[in-house]
């Protein structure tokens, strides 16, 4: 009987085949000149990031670490979705990604306010 | 029973879910989420302990040496660590170009350049050779903060900062084992467009360990 049950769970194959080929069409991918433009992309904004950090007028200022963190997170997002596909590839895929990676960012954010790193300014 | 029956013929290789996904690709993106969670937790650390350190060497500030007095530079060298990032970043679109090469593995190449794309071996290669120069570029740092007296013991930036970018290096070296079997299934029998999956799921964890370089290149090494 439980037997039985555990099979009626699992997917049936026709079902299984006729969802593979929607499964290929969600996984076309770019071609190789999107990947060299990707690239250089990323190699300008890493350029950017260590001239910025050779600059003790922008170093001293307050946009230095703000501006540090939005072209790393750039870089991450262009990563993710072009190179890993994500933006090509199924929903599910992008909930399995971002739902820990947004766990875990909201746990590093607390966790800097209660170490004292981040703080809210009581007028 | 008519189901168990139909379940039974149904091909164990595709391994599909009800979404008509591979369950092999859902799995590595699994992994990749509870990836992102230890080194997220690895980076915690690192931040907390940021500044904290009592005695030097520290990574962005000039440090005087208790025992000979000589005031030593910041233990960090951005341009050795820009040119590892660089190769890394690099490697990472020498492995889409080893997916794509293998995804069209099939299709015929009539001009030279084609044929360059279409080597899945040169761009599996050139991947791996970029993971090792990165893995030799992190033993050189490691070796020459021992020698300037920066250990895991020696501070707690020594002890966030050895254990975060090592456990990064352990992954790498993971990642380039993971090439070569790609390489030897490649000369053995040759990858075509029915292994793409294969090399996909590589490439996906190579393009994590890439992304989390990326992350570690800014708050470790850039933002002081």
């Amino acid at each position: 009987m439980d037997n039985h049950a555990s099979t009626t769970n699992l997917p049936d194959s026709a079902e299984a085949q006729a969802h593979a080929p929607h499964a290929e069409e969600e996984h076309a991918h770019p071609t190789w000149s999107t990947y060299w433009k990707v690239a250089l992309i990323l190699t300008l904004i890493t350029v950017g990031e260590v001239w910025a950090y050779y600059i003790p007028s922008f170093v001293a200022g307050r946009g230095f670490v703000p501006t540090l963190l939005f072209l790393s997170a750039l870089k991450f997002t262009i990563v993710v979705m072009f190179y890993m596909h994500l933006k090509y590839d199924h929903r599910l895929f992008r909930v399995l990604f971002t739902g820990p990676l947004l766990i875990a960012s909201l746990t590093l954010i607390a966790l800097m306010f209660l170490f004292g790193h981040l703080y809210f300014k009581v007028m | 029973m008519a189901t168990s029956v139909a379940h039974t013929s149904a091909p164990a290789a595709h391994h599909y879910t009800t979404l008509g996904l591979d369950s092999r690709k859902v799995a590595i993106w699994a992994f990749i989420g509870s990836e992102c969670m230890l080194f997220v937790s690895l980076i915690s650390t690192y931040l907390i302990y940021k500044g904290r350190s009592v005695v030097g060497p520290f990574p962005h500030e000039a440090w005087t040496d208790p025992t000979t007095g000589h005031v030593l530079k910041p233990i960090l060298n951005i341009p050795v660590t820009s040119a590892s990032t660089f190769v890394l970043l690099m490697s990472s679109l020498f492995m889409v170009l080893a997916l794509a090469a293998v995804q069209n593995k099939e299709k015929p190449k009539h001009t030279r350049g084609e044929r360059i794309l279409g080597n899945s071996k040169l761009w599996l290669w050139m991947t791996a050779i970029a993971g090792a120069t990165f893995l030799g570029f992190q033993a050189f740092e490691f070796t020459s903060f021992v020698h300037e007296g920066l250990t895991i013991r020696t501070n707690l930036f020594g002890s966030t900062f050895f254990t975060l970018t090592g456990f990064h290096g352990a992954h790498v070296t993971a990642g380039v084992l993971w090439l070569l079997t790609l390489l030897a299934i490649d000369y053995r029998r040759g990858l075509g467009s029915r292994d793409s999956l294969l090399v996909d799921i590589a490439a996906l964890y190579w393009h994590f360990v890439d992304v989390i370089w990326i992350v570690i290149f800014t708050l470790v090494y850039l933002i002081k």
